[in-house]
């Protein structure tokens, strides 16, 4: 199986006025076709910059990104954000903001499909009835799903998505992770999520990727073989959390510290 | 209710100023030439009620000609120092050092360099005091603007162009409007200064000169009155524009 995301050897490292700051040292991640990948470790170790490498906005200054069998050397179409700030434009509605991506990706669509494409997403994230409403008017776990929606209205090959949960409480996140998985059983998509939350990356994940501490390169790669549809019950099962224990010792030495 | 007491309000305001106004007058017996009344003014804006007309004509259109003029120059100043850094870093210096001019002292250079061209000096006085809000907000809001909100277009190969009429330009608008509201005044006083301080000019500035040189002072308290009212509907139709354009930043009350 060919892979959709491979990532080797990457290296990249910031100029700073104190010299360059490294902040990827062999990177290596390989996401196949579908595929959900989550990325961990420590706070300030580049995970961003890998982000930013997949979408295109950055080339690494050593080392390949490869996409869909392409060398990325720039932005592309095939591409979907989502961050930890929802960036909706308060001047448009919700459904204007979903559309937008169309506007840029398939400028020739008809008005009617793109509503009709924003209306079938927005009624899966449960938002139908909120179209028409203003992005301030919204609570923040609505205006992180309107912000899904837009990342993925416009069928990318790949969601790139930083944190997008980062900043709800646990309750709305959990909700947050429910959606994004009955959004994948309806229209599959690859996928690689950038957090901070183990139980995230164990729930959502096909793969969990852990990352070192600055300058990151992949620690460990752990292969979550629980099945597709899984409910919030699983993470108290004991694979599960023997997972969550192995993911805690990894970012524990990853941040540097061996002892307990 | 609420449209009721909207409206009484403001008008009742009024009238009790106008109330003490001349009660402050009429206790002190001050004579017109001191302070004049507001029953000494409609005589007076009757009197000259032609020269009102045509004279606030001249000054409106001159003023607004001026703060369109800014507002192109200063949104496109804006763009220029909110897009490159360099351009920042070299044209701040210079706008401070132009902005802390009092302007009242430019009013002889340019009557000078353009010698009798009494609407051009006018306009281009409202246009000098009045870009430089304009230009600093329009800069500030492109330069702050969030990263993400420009990768959310980048990373789908949006231009630069698409990014900045889509994105930048909306999001930069309350500022902008914010930053127009304290022009408009500035470009109305940048107006009434050279009409004031030129000879032979015209506008209300220049009614309120001959009020002061044939020692009509009813006309000089009436001329004062009617720049407070053309200033107030100034102010209001840059207030129904942001409205319009950037009504959405008005979040509902709570």
């Amino acid at each position: 199986m060919t892979n959709l995301i491979d990532i080797k050897g990457v290296r990249h490292a910031y100029r700073t006025k104190a010299g360059p700051l490294p902040v990827l040292d062999g990177l290596d991640v390989a996401v196949p076709e579908g595929e959900f990948c989550a990325v961990v470790g420590p706070s300030g170790c580049g995970k961003s910059t890998l982000t930013r490498l997949i979408a295109g906005l950055m080339v690494p200054d050593a080392g390949e990104v490869w996409l869909h069998g392409e060398r990325v050397t720039g932005p592309r179409k095939t591409v979907g954000m989502a961050f930890q700030n929802p960036v909706l434009l308060e001047w448009r509605t919700i459904l204007d903001n979903v559309i937008l991506p169309l506007e840029i990706v398939a400028p020739r669509m008809p008005r009617a499909d793109r509503e009709a494409r924003a209306m079938t997403l927005l009624k899966m994230v449960g938002l139908d009835g909120f179209e028409g409403k203003r992005p301030s008017e919204l609570s923040g776990g609505m205006r992180q799903r309107a912000s899904l929606c837009r990342a993925i209205v416009h069928k990318p090959d790949v969601l790139i998505m930083d944190e997008p949960f980062g900043a709800l409480d646990n309750f709305t996140r959990e909700d947050l992770w429910q959606t994004m998985r009955d959004l994948r059983a309806a229209e599959p998509f690859t996928c690689v999520l950038i957090t901070h939350d183990l139980r995230e990356s164990v729930f959502l994940g096909d793969q969990v990727v852990v990352l070192s501490g600055r300058p990151a390169r992949t620690q460990a790669v752990l292969n979550v073989d629980l099945p597709a549809d899984r409910t919030l019950d699983i993470l108290y099962e004991p694979k599960a959390q023997e997972m969550l224990h192995y993911l805690r010792d990894q970012i524990r030495v990853a941040q540097g510290r061996d002892g307990h | 209710m609420e449209t009721l007491q909207k409206i009484a309000v403001p008008i009742g305001a009024v009238l009790i100023f106008l109330g003490l106004w001349e009660g402050l007058v009429w206790v002190n017996n001050w004579p017109n030439y001191k302070m004049a009344s507001p029953s000494d003014l409609p005589p007076a804006f009757w009197k000259f009620r032609w020269l009102f007309l045509e004279m606030g004509w001249q000054t409106l259109w001159r003023t607004v000609l001026g703060l369109g003029l800014a507002v192109l120059f200063g949104t496109l100043l804006g763009m220029i120092m909110g897009f490159s850094r360099i351009a920042r870093d070299g044209l701040y210096p210079l706008l401070v050092g132009f902005n802390a001019i009092p302007k009242a002292t430019l009013v002889p250079v340019i009557s000078l360099i353009f010698i009798g061209a009494h609407d051009f000096n006018t306009v281009l006085m409202a246009f000098l005091i009045s870009f430089f809000p304009i230009a600093v907000s329009v800069g500030i809001g492109l330069s702050t603007l969030e990263p993400e909100y420009r990768d959310i277009l980048r990373s789908l190969g949006a231009s630069r162009f698409t990014i900045f009429t889509k994105i930048a330009l909306p999001k930069t608008l309350p500022e902008f409007f914010g930053a127009l509201k304290v022009s408009v005044t500035l470009a109305f006083i940048g107006t009434n200064l050279v009409e004031i301080v030129s000879p032979h000019g015209r506008g209300l500035g220049a009614l309120f000169k001959s009020g002061e040189t044939n020692g009509d002072y009813p006309l000089m308290f009436a001329v004062l009155i009617a720049l407070a009212v053309l200033g107030i509907v100034l102010y209001y139709g840059v207030l129904v524009l942001e409205r319009i354009f950037a009504g959405w930043a008005e979040r509902g009350a709570t």
